[in-house]
């Protein structure tokens, strides 16, 4: 079934100005078909949406005062990025919201429109793109109230310039949603040893230890380029029920809700450096 | 991919729940008023013609449930309640159970001044649930005289160009797509059928005799009466008043005698049934009021003060009617995008006044499933909640239609041990506070 796959491997304009790694495109292309086998290899991802959907949506019913009964997420502008096969970003997509859904891996791309495309609701709701989150910034500044990266910042090349973008492409404002895996010692016992290679819970070689991040080191990263972290909460897998759950350490995984300063906020924090001199660091970094 | 083209496809439903009855129809109605179905497209497939209930008849129908106050809860909770309420029904406070062969009774009734139950018309409980179905006509779409002969089932992980959803084929030709299929089709369903799940059935010899009865004098009328005859056990439950409805479940060739009798006959085999002492046995009367005496001492307040049944006048001409019985059970109630509920799913013989009970309790537990699916923007057909909606109900299910079927045939003998066995295991049971409030 491999040989039926085209590769078309969309080039990063240039490797210090992206936070697409190549070598993390490879590993998901060969599993592009697999998206929607909720017994296989994502089996993970898909039980995850039993708590990161109802995380996403309880945090946004509470900052709004509207409520439609049937879509708690109308009117709201989402952005998944790293979307996959769409597996988040249908869910999102059938409470109400409009989702923009990027991954860099044009086949994922594929399996996803493919997916919503039997679904007249969901097919008008989401719209997918094969594009990084560099791609995009030029077209979108300010343009979502909501970004998703879940299970995403392991995989990226470059995690400030990642922040940065999202920060550009966000109202102010807007929420940040971020699900991923901190980098402990316990998290390379489970997350990689057992969860790779003994159990197979994920494919082997998806997660390399060394991009994992703290939550710590992001909070971090966030409150420097402009958001506040609002929230941040464990989370834990149980590979014998297949379920995941919250838990008070964040020594495996866990999820984590920042909201991006308001503009009056923004102006006053950047009074005592003029502007071009902050688009001038971000160019070099990385 | 391009996307569909909408025009070809037939339309596209959430929900399609196939079987107008009692069960389905508050299926339909309970999820049409769930608010987080707000938004959804929800249809009902019933094959036979749209009735009015606008005007209740004087007379009683013959056809009756018990209703618990669970099923009470969930139709309240789409509202059809109400409609009941102002209807008729009648509320009973007291259910006597005694055995013809010997003294043997149990009682069963709440300390409190709660109702155990209601005895509604099934006529009166369809009545309001299309009142309460109309009310939600731009959520639920209710298709009469369709009957649906056809059942295309999607491939489970679906990677490749076909429909993901179920495809449905009416008689006529038209055509429905669904997100989930709900089987509410009784007890000779054809959604599990073409599902290919497995039917655990047994047909009982038995049939069920009904008929709407004139008492011979008013009374409050707020007992149920069972009888268990070595025939099949006679009940009596009351309408008002006045009235009670019949439910005689014996032999074909006995329930045959009885619908052919004259008035007079049948009115005189009913009391009969209640009354006599003739399968009585001396030494049966002497070793259950021998161990009567022993639980007195040790309880004193364990036996309870027999009532007297009331006696029938008359029947109502044209409300005899009978219908053969059976025990079933399917060995799964769901698979991928398909969910089994009522009498489809599980059927169960009248002596516990059980049917339908089962089924109200299936949709709350159903509804309740996937409404939470349908707040956390799952995939309704996704097995993921199913499974829990199946273990959830065989578990409470299971242990019900088993004991109903064992006192079926524990109490269809006349054999000295199995009578003095279930004597004074329902002596016993009368005697036992927690045995009894579990039942």
């Amino acid at each position: 079934q491999l040989s039926l796959f085209r590769f078309t491997v969309k080039r990063p304009f240039s490797t210090s100005h992206s936070s697409v790694d190549s070598k993390e495109m490879k590993k998901f292309q060969l599993l592009a078909h697999k998206w929607w086998d909720e017994e296989g290899e994502y089996a993970a991802l898909h039980s995850m949406n039993d708590i990161r959907v109802p995380f996403i949506r309880d945090t946004l019913l509470s900052m709004s005062s509207n409520y439609h009964p049937g879509n708690p997420l109308s009117g709201i502008k989402i952005l998944d990025v790293g979307c996959g096969g769409g597996l988040l970003s249908e869910p999102l997509g059938r409470l109400g919201a409009s989702v923009t859904g990027i991954d860099p891996v044009e086949d994922n791309i594929r399996t996803a429109d493919q997916h919503k495309s039997f679904d007249p609701v969901l097919a008008k709701r989401i719209q997918y793109k094969s594009s990084s989150l560099e791609e995009i910034v030029e077209e979108s500044m300010e343009t979502f109230d909501v970004i998703v990266a879940s299970e995403v910042v392991e995989h990226v090349a470059d995690l400030e310039m990642f922040i940065k973008c999202c920060s550009q492409v966000l109202k102010p404002e807007g929420s940040l949603f971020i699900t991923t895996i901190n980098k402990t010692q316990l998290s390379y016992v489970l997350g990689i040893v057992v969860a790779e290679k003994i159990m197979g819970i994920v494919p082997e070689g998806t997660h390399e230890w060394e991009k994992f991040v703290s939550p710590e080191e992001l909070e971090r990263l966030l409150e420097s380029n402009g958001f506040s972290v609002r929230t941040v909460n464990g989370m834990l897998y149980n590979p014998l029920s297949g379920s995941w759950g919250w838990m008070e350490s964040t020594s495996l995984n866990y999820a984590l809700h920042a909201v991006k300063s308001g503009a009056w906020a923004q102006s006053h924090a950047t009074d005592t450096l003029p502007e071009t001199d902050i688009q001038q660091r971000s160019a070099t970094a990385g | 991919a391009p996307l569909r083209s909408a025009a070809s496809a037939p339309p596209l439903y959430d929900v399609v729940v196939s079987g107008g009855g009692m069960v389905g129809s508050a299926m339909a109605a309970v999820l049409g008023h769930d608010i987080h179905f707000h938004d959804k497209k929800i249809a009902l497939l019933e094959a036979g013609p749209r009735k009015e209930y606008d005007h209740m008849p004087d007379s009683y129908s013959n056809r009756v449930s018990s209703i618990s106050p669970g099923s009470a809860t969930l139709l309240s909770s789409c509202g059809a309640w109400d409609h009941v309420c102002s209807l008729r029904f009648k509320p009973f406070r007291r259910m006597q159970v005694w055995d013809a062969c010997s003294e043997a009774m149990i009682v069963f009734e709440k300390d409190d001044l709660d109702d155990m139950g209601y005895i509604v018309e099934n006529d009166v409980i369809m009545s309001a649930l299309t009142k309460q179905l109309d009310a939600v006509a731009d959520r639920v779409e209710v298709f009469y005289r369709s009957r649906a002969v056809g059942y295309t089932w999607p491939l489970p992980s679906h990677s490749c160009d076909t429909s993901p959803w179920v495809q449905v084929e009416l008689a006529d030709g038209r055509r429905l797509q669904t997100k989930l299929l709900i089987g509410a089709d009784g007890h000779n369903s054809v959604v599990r059928k073409k599902a290919e799940i497995k039917n655990i059935e047994h047909q009982y010899d038995q049939s069920a005799v009904v008929a709407t009865l004139h008492l011979s004098e008013a009374t409050d009328n707020n007992v149920a009466w069972q009888r268990f005859l070595p025939t099949g056990p006679i009940a009596l439950l009351p309408l008002s008043d006045t009235a009670s409805s019949l439910v005689w479940s014996t032999s074909h060739d006995h329930a045959s005698e009885l619908l052919a009798m004259d008035e007079e006959s049948f009115v005189d085999s009913i009391n009969s049934a209640f009354w006599s002492n003739i399968n009585h046995s001396d030494f049966i009367d002497a070793a259950g009021a021998m161990f009567r005496s022993a639980i007195s001492l040790l309880k004193p307040s364990g036996t309870a003060v027999r009532q007297l049944p009331p006696s029938v006048a008359k029947v109502d001409p044209e409300s005899r009617a009978m219908f053969p019985l059976g025990m079933g059970h399917a060995t799964e109630y769901v698979q991928h995008r398909v969910a089994l509920i009522g009498d489809a799913a599980h059927r169960v013989h009248p002596l516990a006044g059980q049917g339908v009970n089962l089924g109200f309790g299936d949709i709350a537990c159903l509804a309740h499933h996937l409404s939470a699916a349908a707040f956390n923007g799952s995939d309704l057909g996704s097995l993921k909640h199913l499974l829990k909606f199946e273990t959830e109900r065989q578990r409470h299910n299971v242990s019900l239609i088993a004991a109903t079927d064992v006192l079926k045939r524990l109490y269809s003998t006349t054999l000295a041990p199995l009578v003095l066995l279930r004597t004074w295991g329902l002596q016993a049971t009368n005697a036992l506070p927690p045995v009894k409030v579990r039942i």
